[in-house]
């Protein structure tokens, strides 16, 4: 995983984590809490950047706006979370489910995503090599068949979603997921590449014309983070 | 919604159809059944301004509505196909597209006509004193409603709408109900009216600003219409 990565996502497992741990020095301390706190991930490239595939003005947006709304959420969730646990409330806790899913889903999935992009100058774009590239030919058929595949996947979903090259840590293999609005990509499948496939990531730039934008993404996929997602996978 | 009445008609009488039109894509409307069209808006594209813009209004009728009725149509035909064919496999396999573009296709006809120009007498209350009173018994006051269902709007999690819907039976009460995506309100419950929550609705003028969509979205909901859906005056099928 990469740097950026690596630095959100501690943060975010040790304040998941944090509450269970400081359970019986609740009992003592009052509802002030030291844990960790999601941040917003810097880019590893400017808002520019990636055009004239996604637009600046898209990605600013994107990042200050819409990535820090699920930040916000996420932390705001997880202080529900462990104040009504200091109370013994469950059913509080319980009930605050929805939202650490769908904004701790919003902060991971934006998080791989940022990262699984780069600049066509730089290296976005291309094709995969190596033993991702074999896997890939193997899985799909081929590199292009794959590509297809994906883009069928994203015009598919019905609503806000993501869509997903995984590897299934229990089968071996690669495959392709769909997961609607922020559900984060869970249980065997470990995310290799995620396209947001809401409107706020295309719609300033090719308004209802999606399929413009799942044909226009391919220059800027970041292979080499890819690669190194699956060699860890 | 679905008007399936008449195909069944059509099969019992037409006893070949199944071996000599298996193969073949049955065509809509030379079996006389319905092939839904985009209904023309009633009003013109920049007659919501400054509240939504003559560009959002003109994308999502001319595009995302029609998108919603040709894909409706097309799943529809297919699902006359497999019927003909006996084939049920397929028959289950297109209810998911036959439900988000039917879906589409009913929520968007609601909603243009539950909109009206800013500052038109359709936009006040006034022209709906039944359920605004019935409103007032179930919420308090008008305020108060807006308020919940403000924030019913703000809380759906990805692409929905929010209605505002008369349950069904007899004495049916009001309640706020959010759908996801392009599900309809179907089944007994009246929708009132509804408003549209996909970003496709409002990004291309409120950027990520929802809350300012939800807050002026008020001065273009269409009263009379809303007092008419609530008093039964008009029918959902009969406005698509």
């Amino acid at each position: 995983m990469s740097s950026t990565l690596f630095r959100t996502v501690p943060a975010l497992r040790g304040a998941i984590r944090a509450p269970a741990a400081r359970t019986a020095a609740a009992a003592l301390a009052s509802t002030s809490f030291v844990r960790g706190k999601a941040t917003l991930p810097a880019l590893s490239y400017d808002y520019g950047a990636l055009e004239p595939y996604i637009s600046g003005k898209i990605m600013e947006l994107h990042h200050t706006k819409h990535h820090q709304t699920y930040v916000n959420g996420l932390n705001s969730a997880l202080e529900t979370i462990a104040e009504a646990e200091s109370k013994g409330d469950f059913t509080k806790a319980a009930s605050v489910a929805p939202l650490l899913n769908f904004h701790g889903g919003g902060h991971i999935n934006h998080t791989l995503f940022w990262e699984n992009l780069a600049p066509a100058s730089r290296d976005g774009g291309g094709e995969p090599g190596g033993a991702l590239k074999t896997a890939i030919d193997s899985d799909f058929g081929s590199f292009d068949s794959f590509c297809k595949q994906m883009n069928t996947a994203l015009a598919g979903i019905q609503g806000s979603g993501w869509a997903w090259l995984v590897k299934d840590k229990s089968a071996g293999t690669l495959g392709l997921v769909t997961r609607a609005n922020q559900d984060p990509v869970t249980g065997p499948y470990v995310p290799l590449m995620g396209i947001d496939a809401w409107e706020h990531a295309y719609y300033l730039q090719y308004e209802n014309r999606k399929v413009e934008y799942f044909d226009a993404i391919w220059n800027v996929i970041n292979w080499k983070t890819v690669a190194e997602r699956y060699s860890k996978a | 919604m679905v008007n399936l009445a008449s195909l069944w008609q059509y099969l019992a009488l037409q006893a070949p159809l199944h071996s000599a039109m298996s193969t073949d894509a049955l065509n809509l409307t030379q079996l006389g059944l319905t092939a839904y069209t985009l209904p023309a808006l009633p009003y013109a594209y920049d007659a919501l301004e400054p509240h939504i813009s003559a560009q959002i209004m003109e994308l999502h009728h001319s595009k995302h509505h029609q998108a919603y009725v040709t894909n409706l149509n097309a799943a529809l035909q297919a699902h006359v196909t497999a019927v003909a064919a006996g084939d049920v496999a397929a028959q289950i396999a297109l209810q998911q597209t036959i439900k988000f573009n039917g879906g589409g296709h009913i929520n968007h006809s609601l909603f243009w006509k539950n909109l009206a120009p800013p500052g038109s007498k359709e936009t006040r209350p006034e022209a709906a004193v039944g359920l605004v009173k019935a409103i007032e018994a179930t919420w308090g006051s008008l305020e108060e409603f807006k308020r919940a269902f403000g924030a019913s709007l703000l809380g759906i999690q990805g692409s929905g709408w929010g209605w505002l819907v008369k349950e069904g039976g007899n004495g049916g009460g009001l309640r706020i109900v959010t759908t996801k995506d392009q599900d309809p309100v179907v089944g007994g419950d009246v929708p009132v009216f509804g408003v549209d929550m996909w970003e496709h609705a409002y990004y291309l003028q409120y950027l990520n600003g929802k809350a300012a969509y939800v807050e002026n979205i008020w001065k273009v909901i269409n009263w009379a219409t809303a007092g008419e859906r609530f008093g039964g005056v008009v029918e959902e099928k009969n406005e698509l």
